[in-house]
Order: structure tokens, then C-alpha cells, then sequence
């Protein structure tokens, strides 16, 4: 180990040494006109690449920050509206149709599922958001594009890849007409 | 007369590149967080949310940490 004061001029660690470490007689002319330090340059870009990995870090964190306020701040706002969604009598028992709620929407499945009985959820796979087309007989709901199944009386996953349940809307029946009244927040 | 340098270069390079691994390191653990918390908050589990939140905070502070150990060994 060298004492201080007593280092070789010619160590290595002092030098710049070119990329393809050869002497500097043996470089470019370009390369001789306009050295470069390029130890330290190594050093620097790699320490600048430090710093930007730690500002990624910083906007993750800013992503964390945005959940914690939807998660405290985002239940609140205006009472859903109450739209007319179709007839009794426009849907067969095992029928079902698309719709928008609230206005401008994605698209909203409706399936009778009995003579009184109507469901509706989100129409968008929880998975990768293909349309989920019913399949009334087998008491399900079914994503094609990557064999999902749901339980078409709650909305849960029971096969294939969703891992959380469709949205589901809450409907009311007045007078021959169904209603929706709200959306309920998917569950797993 | 100059002050000698804490570190030579080689040392100082080694040093930053242990310091761009752990980074990197901490990170993925941030975006797993993220990916995670995302996935429960969509799933309506918010009981997750802020624990998770202070998780990544801490790491933050631990890449500063880093970075600050960094500069001050120029």
C-alpha cells in the first residue's frame, strides 16, 4: 500500500486511459485533439444514472401518494343517477343487452336471469377488459379471449386468469322498468 | 498543497456500482409495491394502501440516503 505522498505519477489511477486502452500515441487524431478524461466520465454517467434511478424512485413514491388520496378522498361526490336501462318485457329470461351507466360509460352487461331477476355488471373482462359475454344456462358469464369465467348471480371470478370481480350496477325495478341506481366497487 | 482523495477511481467505480445495484434493488421492491397496492385497491381492499405508501417512502428515503453518500464521496 502506497503512503501519502509517495504515489507512482504513472499509476494507472491517475491516468485517462482511452476505451481501447491503448497509448495515446496510438489514438486518433480527433481523440488527441479533444481528450477526455474517460475514467471520470464512466464515473459520472454511471453516478447520473444513480441520481435518475433515485427520481424514479421519488415518482413511484408520488404514485403511492395519489393511491393513499383516492383511497381517503375518492368515496365521496355526487349520489349516483337513476337511469331507466330497459323494459321487463324487452328482455327474454336468459336475454340480455348492453348499456352505458352513467352516461359515457363502458359498456354495461344486463342478463335476466329469471322472470324477476336481473343482474348487471361492468362488461370488461377484470383481466385484460375483452366484452364478458353471458352464458345464461351455465349460471356464468365468460371472457373468450382468454378463457375467464365469472358467477353470473355475483360477479365473481371462478375460472381462467380475473382475479377480481365484474363492478357490478344496482338495479331496481319500478312499474315494469328496470333502473339503475349505482355501481358497486369490484371485490376479489 | 491538494487533499489526496478518499478513494481512487477503481474504488470510487466499485463503489458505484454496489450503490446502482442496491438502488435498482430498491426499486423493484417500490414497483412491486406499487403493483401490488395498485391490485388491491382496485380489488376494494384500501386497508393496504397506506402501510404500502410508507414502505415506499422508506425506501425513497434510503435511495436519497445513497445518493447523498454518493456526492460526498467526491
Amino acid at each position: 500500500m502506497s503512503q501519502p505522498g509517495t504515489e507512482n505519477p504513472r499509476d494507472v489511477e491517475r491516468l485517462t486511459v482511452p476505451p481501447d486502452r491503448r497509448s495515446v500515441a496510438e489514438q486518433p487524431k480527433w481523440r488527441r485533439d479533444f481528450p477526455i478524461d474517460f475514467a471520470e466520465d464512466d464515473y459520472t454517467a454511471r453516478r447520473d444514472l444513480v441520481k435518475f434511478i433515485v427520481l424514479t424512485s421519488a415518482a413511484l413514491v408520488v404514485g403511492q401518494g395519489w393511491l393513499v388520496l383516492k383511497a381517503l378522498f375518492g368515496k365521496g361526490g355526487a349520489a349516483p343517477p337513476v337511469l331507466p336501462v330497459a323494459e321487463v318485457d324487452e328482455l327474454p329470461v336468459g336475454g340480455a343487452k348492453t348499456f352505458t351507466y352513467p352516461e359515457g360509460s363502458t359498456p354495461r352487461l344486463l342478463v335476466r336471469t329469471g322472470p324477476e331477476a336481473f343482474v348487471a355488471y361492468d362488461q370488461q373482462c377484470t383481466h385484460l377488459l375483452c366484452p364478458v359475454v353471458p352464458a345464461v344456462e351455465q349460471g356464468r358469464l365468460h371472457c373468450p379471449c382468454h378463457n375467464g369465467w365469472f358467477d353470473l348471480a355475483t360477479g365473481r371470478p371462478i375460472a381462467g386468469p380475473p382475479r377480481r370481480a365484474l363492478p357490478r350496477i344496482r338495479l331496481e325495478v319500478r312499474e315494469r322498468t328496470v333502473y339503475a341506481t349505482g355501481v358497486e366497487d369490484s371485490a376479489t | 498543497m491538494s487533499a489526496r482523495p478518499r478513494f481512487l477511481r477503481s474504488r470510487r467505480m466499485t463503489i458505484v456500482n454496489g450503490m446502482l445495484f442496491l438502488v435498482i434493488l430498491v426499486v423493484m421492491v417500490q414497483l412491486w409495491l406499487l403493483t401490488a397496492t395498485m391490485n388491491a385497491y382496485l380489488g376494494g381492499d384500501t386497508s393496504i394502501v397506506l402501510p404500502s405508501a410508507l414502505a415506499s417512502v422508506a425506501c425513497l428515503g434510503l435511495n436519497a440516503g445513497l445518493l447523498r453518500y454518493l456526492y460526498r464521496l467526491e
